[in-house]
């Protein structure tokens, strides 16, 4: 109805994703912060899923909207 | 209460960037909502994997998320039985079967159908009954929503406006549903299934790493199985149970249910699970209730409308291993006290530790002994104590006086009871640096305003339709109606609001809805199946066949109790206002646990309802033609020509091919 449901869900899992990603990649090697999540630089690998996942959204959504 | 959890400014990032989604897609629609079947029903336009994910969403309130978390601490794998037993194949019926008379009936709604089918007097009895619940419902949710968050978050709020004094509960509960009520207004039905699908893909994505990082740290689902087998021969060690059951009682879904009450956590025999849960709640909720129903009916075509509870059970199926697996984990790691973690108490309120801190420095001060000083202050608090903290706790108090606040944190920390509800979060706060942190409170938000959004949704249309058009102001124009839909929803939010307050007052307010919701869906399937499925039911054998299943339900409650609780809100009242004790009451009214007592009193209303809507429809006259129940009725319906071309995407395919692998998930967990 109007609008596609996949432009917001992928801008705002694409931002996040993104935020997640730059925070883990400025903080790794921070032991301490990682310690509580197995010493798995979550944030960097998660945030790479869920930016992935907002561009799979947005980018085809954007391009039906061109044509 | 003092929280140990810290925000930094990513994680209100990701709580900010969320709510101003939510409320931009509510802005974004507003242009769209030009008639009131845009504003109730979407127009009708909504693409199926759109409406099959809201479908899903709708339904998951936070209270699903917490509890069933809870509950597969609590019962193991057999908790996964609500899922594959007691929503699939009522899902895949759904689709296949009752989608058609829903969406081909041109009902607006559920109790619209009931209209057509039968007359006015059932409509009226089921709008109204369904308006009162499901303003209860959205309410208990948002009030379990702010005392979680008051809980939680570090912001503290105190201040009075208006002569009342606001807290930060009352904070959190204004404001969440100041968000809720934005983008309903604005988008109506579409705003919600659109923040719907965000929240599902919120839910998912905000907890799945979270289960990840738990079940990595137990070692995995074998380890995890030689853990729990442990568990399930001594729960007592955990205060999980009293009894001692067969190694595989936590992580084996059908051999524990053979066994007999006796041989499972969950207390249930195998017939009341299958016929209590799977057949009638089960069909009762999924296939009556106008929440889920509405999602599928905002579909843009049947085809698309009968997909709608198929698509949404896919996601439904592999949602144990999101929201379940971390209760099991939960306690995998509590009896391994890995990292010393325990499962979380209790927690003492603050009138009870006013009682207690006397108690504690009268105890060391006459060197009382510490079982007889457990057995004091647990009394006083009403919960019970572990009397080996007690000791080291007075101990330490008698070589140096504690401060006041470190003797609360001994006392809670001798707590034995455990607060399910908080099984979830405790794995949150164990596994999520920040960042993490912010996403998982985001889902556990976005699972929340999803319930209530929902809630807010079917009541403002049943309101609006089934209650204002028809009996109140028919005949208006259209603009009336959206009108008073969008006033409607801003009572129905203050409405649900003053709900939270109540049940913020009863505790047993979460088991006071599971009641009536029990009393009430289970006999209206029984209605529904007979109305869709045999022509010859008459509008007087569907009303007052509907009241006895009611009153039958009403009564089977007052008469029976389950072991081990007391009569009253529970059940068994009618033997205590006639003077009686538990133990003089027939035993076969008494049932090994709660769980028994729903499933056989939802057994023991639709049958009542069944029996006497079958009866008295024979003994009455039919009051409309075949002609007029054309749609309506499964024998009176010309078939359905499936228009999909591809005969994968037949609903009837479908629906094979997903009870083929709930089976197939029930033989692996076995």
């Amino acid at each position: 109805m109007g609008l596609d449901i996949r432009l917001p869900i992928g801008m705002m899992f694409s931002l996040i994703g993104a935020l997640l990603a730059g925070s883990g990649f400025l903080t790794r090697g921070d032991d301490a912060m990682y310690h509580c999540s197995l010493n798995i630089n979550i944030n960097l690998w998660w945030g790479i899923v869920l930016l992935a996942f907002g561009l799979l959204m947005l980018i085809p959504a954007l391009l039906s909207k061109k044509s | 209460m003092p929280t140990n959890i810290t925000l930094t400014w990513i994680d209100y990032t990701i709580l900010f960037l969320y709510c101003l989604f939510v409320i931009g897609i509510g802005f974004a629609l507003k242009r769209y909502m030009k008639t009131s079947a845009d504003f109730f029903m979407s127009g009708r336009s909504i693409p199926a994997w759109v409406t099959g994910l809201a479908f899903l969403s709708a339904n998951l309130g936070a209270l699903e998320l917490v509890g069933m978390a809870g509950s597969g601490a609590k019962y193991g794998i057999m908790t996964c039985h609500f899922y594959w037993v007691g929503a699939i194949p009522a899902m895949v019926f759904l689709g296949i079967f009752m989608m058609p008379f829903y969406y081909g009936s041109k009902a607006r709604s559920v109790p619209e159908y009931l209209k057509l089918r039968f007359d006015e007097r059932i409509r009226c009895f089921n709008s109204l009954s369904f308006a009162v619940m499901t303003v209860f419902a959205s309410g208990i949710s948002m009030n379990a929503l702010a005392k979680l968050l008051a809980n939680l978050l570090p912001w503290q709020v105190d201040m009075s406006l208006l002569g009342m004094h606001w807290g930060s509960y009352d904070a959190y509960l204004w404001i969440c549903s100041a968000v809720v009520l934005v983008y309903v207004l604005k988008g109506g039905l579409t705003s919600a299934i659109y923040t719907e699908v965000l929240q599902f893909f919120m839910i998912v994505l905000g907890f799945a790493p979270v289960v990840y990082l738990g079940l990595k740290d137990v070692g995995g689902w074998g380890t995890l199985k030689g853990t729990l087998a442990k568990v399930a021969v001594d729960p007592r060690a955990l205060d999980l149970s009293t009894k001692s059951f067969a190694p595989d009682a936590w992580t084996s879904a059908w051999k524990p249910l053979l066994g007999g009450p006796a041989a499972n956590p969950m207390g249930i025999d195998l017939f009341a699970m299958v016929f209590g849960l799977g057949f009638v709640l089960s069909f009762g909720y999924w296939c009556t209730n106008f929440l889920v129903v509405q999602r599928a009916m905002a579909a843009r075509n049947m085809g698309a409308a009968r997909r709608t509870p198929l698509i949404a059970a896919v996601p439904k199926m592999l949602f144990p291993i999101l929201v379940i697996l971390p209760g099991m984990i939960a306690v995998g790691l509590a009896s391994k006290n890995q990292d010393g973690y325990r499962l979380p108490p209790r927690a003492v309120s603050v009138s009870a530790y006013d009682k207690a801190l006397p108690l504690v420095k009268d105890a060391t001060a006459k060197e009382i002994s510490p079982a007889a000083a457990t057995k004091a202050i647990s009394e006083a608090i009403g919960l019970r104590l572990n009397e080996e903290k007690i000791a080291a706790l007075l101990k330490d108090n008698a070589a140096k006086p504690l401060a006041d606040g470190a003797i609360k944190a001994g006392i809670q920390g001798a707590v034995m009871e455990n607060d399910y509800d908080n099984v979830i979060l405790s794995l949150v706060k164990k596994y999520c640096p920040p960042g993490l942190l912010g996403l998982a409170l985001t889902a556990l938000l976005a699972s929340f305003m999803s319930g209530m959004a929902g809630n807010v949704t079917a009541f403002n249309t049943v309101w609006t339709y089934d209650l204002y058009q028809a009996y109140i102001a028919p005949n208006k124009s259209d603009a009336h109606y959206m009108t008073m839909g969008r006033i409607i929803t801003v009572v129905g939010i203050l409405l649900s609001i003053a709900c939270a307050y109540v049940a913020s007052n009863y505790n047993n307010a979460m088991d006071i809805i599971q009641l009536v919701f029990g009393f009430v869906n289970a006999p209206l399937f029984a209605t529904f199946v007979l109305g869709m499925f045999w022509s010859r039911t008459t509008s007087h054998g569907a009303f007052f066949g509907l009241l006895a299943g009611t009153g039958a339900s009403a009564l089977f409650h007052a008469t029976t109790i389950a072991a081990g609780n007391a009569p009253g809100i529970k059940g068994g009242y009618l033997w205590s206002l006639l003077g009686m004790k538990l133990p003089d009451m027939p035993a076969f009214l008494i049932f090994p646990s709660e769980m028994a007592q729903n499933f056989w009193l939802a057994t023991f209303a639709f049958t009542v309802c069944f029996v006497l809507t079958l009866g008295l429809s024979l003994a009455t006259r039919r009051t409309k033609t075949d002609e007029e129940l054309k749609g309506l009725v499964y024998s009176l319906t010309p078939k359905l020509v499936d228009e999909e071309k591809s005969w994968f995407l037949r609903p009837a395919f479908l629906g094979c091919v997903l009870l083929a692998v709930c089976v197939v998930m029930n033989i692996i967990f076995w």
